[in-house]
């Protein structure tokens, strides 16, 4: 890539001071004054290349690209002229090729600039592509497991097998209560089954999913579980990605409930912070005993890959252990 | 009669159990307990021959609460996991039911129990038995659970310094001072994780974190120097295994 940029510019050289010969200067002149063109010119394209690499422009703004080319075009040419006139002005006939020159000087840097410009925007803006495709094949693929681990983790051992358990005992005394958590049951397996993890669900319906799992394992742990889940209208229609709720409460209620004996208030509330939904998971833990490495489980570092994968940033889960309340913070952003 | 224990921390899964017992009146149960302390407190108060236990549970889990129990009664595990190794379980426990259990499956499990209590009193050996095959599983512990007078200590097990036997016990030294627990050694080389602790003698298992010097001492032996001060001999092939982890 550099080897053909120099040699670009070796020739580009060698083609003003074949052309400044032309007009019956002297070899050294012409060379010397087609080197530092050169130069000055390389430096304004590596420039532009420089800046489109971080800066991508929008649709509306391809005029500042427009202004930047035509300003680094003036300064090359000006450039040129003051540097090599003072030096070589005593040479016979170059005052004269370099003032009538001036301006064809100047279109031909414009037209090299520009080209690189659009050169450099096409390359970086493929690569982004790149990037984002190599970012969706991982997130699709990460999709898929996750889909496999909640049928295969969350519900099995734990919370399936616990709720026929609970069914079970329902049927003989409670039959009525036995058959609504037969229902709760199929419409919360339904739901994780149906659900694409890529799918945007807005939260008043992620809210809804994970009301049927918090039935269930209220059902399950009695009175020792409750929950307080407070999310204005405003938070309601905001979207998120489906299923990614559900781990984090699974995760403060088993961390609750199997790490105190008392009640445990599970509370979930969802904030709007200028443009991101904000969702706070709080649970009780004791300080004393619970295994500080195992602050986040495998669910919560599943959830924070997942919000990388499909938002390129880590820096959108953050848990804190204060007293002994655990937090969980995700942000999801709206677009 | 049998007088029975049940420990479960779900309502409904110990209703299910007192529903299928309506069909055993010899099987009397004392008391329900929701988690691993009430359970130790029961077990300690009323002696009973039966327990009926859950294994995940709050605080401490069905296996630390038994470890803590001096006098093991014969103990039907009910529990949605199978992931502790069955297997090796049902050759030694009276029994292991998994829930969802049947009626069926349960008086199964009473008639065995019953059956074992009325030719010899075997039971809690099989406890015993039980309890051997559950420490060599696998599964490394996070914490080691003890008992200091009535209360009931769990330690983390990045707060242990190192552990010293005592006869048939184990002392186990933390910050906080050192607790007894009734295991071997080789119990904890076996379940602790082997990258921060060595056995670097016949007596001493310490956590390679806590060491800030390693002293030669005597012929063939060295001296561990730990944060806390506490000086902790060597062995030489103590000191090989040590020189392991610590890549040197």
């Amino acid at each position: 890539m550099r080897g053909a940029f120099a040699a670009c510019g070796l020739a580009w050289a060698g083609l003003q001071s074949y052309i400044i010969h032309g007009f019956d200067i002297d070899w050294l002149t012409g060379i010397t004054d087609g080197l530092i063109s050169t130069m000055l010119l390389a430096a304004a394209c590596w420039l532009i290349n420089n800046n489109l690499r971080y800066y991508q422009p929008g649709k509306g703004s391809y005029i500042n690209i427009l202004i930047w080319c035509v300003a680094l075009a003036a300064a090359c040419t000006a450039g040129s002229r003051y540097i090599l006139l003072p030096f070589l002005n005593s040479i016979p006939g170059y005052t004269t090729v370099m003032g009538q020159s001036l301006v064809i000087r100047f279109f031909t840097n414009f037209l090299a600039i520009g080209w690189m410009a659009m050169i450099s925007m096409i390359w970086y803006t493929q690569q982004d592509q790149k990037e984002n495709e190599k970012r969706k094949t991982e997130a699709e693929r990460l999709a898929r497991e996750a889909e496999l681990y909640n049928l295969r983790q969350q519900l099995q051992p734990h919370f399936l097998f616990n709720s026929l358990n609970s069914i079970n005992a329902l049927i003989g005394f409670k039959p009525e209560q036995a058959r609504k958590m037969i229902h709760q049951l199929s419409d919360f397996l339904r739901g994780t089954l149906r659900k694409d993890d890529q799918q945007q669900v807005t939260l008043n319906e992620e809210l809804q999913h994970l009301n049927l799992y918090l039935d269930i394992e209220k059902v399950r742990f009695g009175h020792r579980l409750k929950t307080e889940i407070s999310c204005d209208d405003s938070c309601g229609s905001c979207v998120m990605p489906a299923m990614l709720l559900q781990p984090l409460v699974e995760n403060a209620i088993k961390f609750g409930l199997y790490d105190t004996t008392e009640e445990v208030v599970v509370s979930i509330r969802a904030e709007l912070d200028g443009n991101y939904l904000e969702l706070i998971v709080q649970n009780p833990f004791d300080p004393k005993t619970s295994r500080p490495r195992q602050g986040t489980g495998f669910g919560l570092s599943a959830v924070q890959r997942r919000l990388y994968l499909l938002f390129a940033r880590n820096d959108l889960m953050e848990t804190h252990a204060n007293d002994n309340i655990f937090t969980t913070i995700i942000k999801i952003p709206q677009l | 009669m049998t007088r029975a224990l049940l420990i479960d921390d779900e309502p409904l899964a110990r209703m299910v159990v007192q529903e299928y017992l309506l069909d055993f009146p010899q099987v009397e149960v004392l008391q329900e307990c929701g988690d691993g302390f009430e359970g130790l407190k029961a077990i300690q108060q009323h002696k009973p021959d039966l327990v009926f236990l859950d294994v995940q549970m709050p605080k401490i889990n069905g296996f630390e609460m038994l470890e803590l129990v001096d006098d093991a009664p014969a103990i039907i595990f009910t529990t949605a996991f199978d992931e502790y190794a069955i297997k090796a379980f049902e050759a030694h426990a009276v029994d292991y039911l998994l829930k969802p259990f049947s009626k069926e499956r349960f008086a199964k499990a009473i008639e065995k129990y019953l059956g074992q209590a009325s030719a010899t009193n075997t039971a809690p050996k099989q406890t015993e038995n039980l309890l051997e095959t559950a420490s060599h599983s696998p599964q490394q512990h996070e914490r080691i659970v003890v008992k200091t007078g009535t209360k009931v200590k769990i330690i983390p097990v990045a707060d242990v310094q190192y552990l010293q036997a005592d006869d048939d016990y184990v002392s186990v030294f933390t910050h906080e001072g050192s607790f007894l627990k009734n295991k071997t050694m080789s119990f904890f080389e076996q379940t602790l994780d082997p990258r921060h602790f060595v056995r670097v003698h016949r007596s001493y298992i310490l956590s390679v974190q806590e060491i800030t010097r390693i002293d030669p001492y005597e012929k063939d032996s060295h001296l561990a120097i730990l944060k806390s001060g506490a000086k902790i001999p060597v062995s030489k092939t103590g000191y090989a295994k040590l020189k392991q982890v610590l890549g040197i």
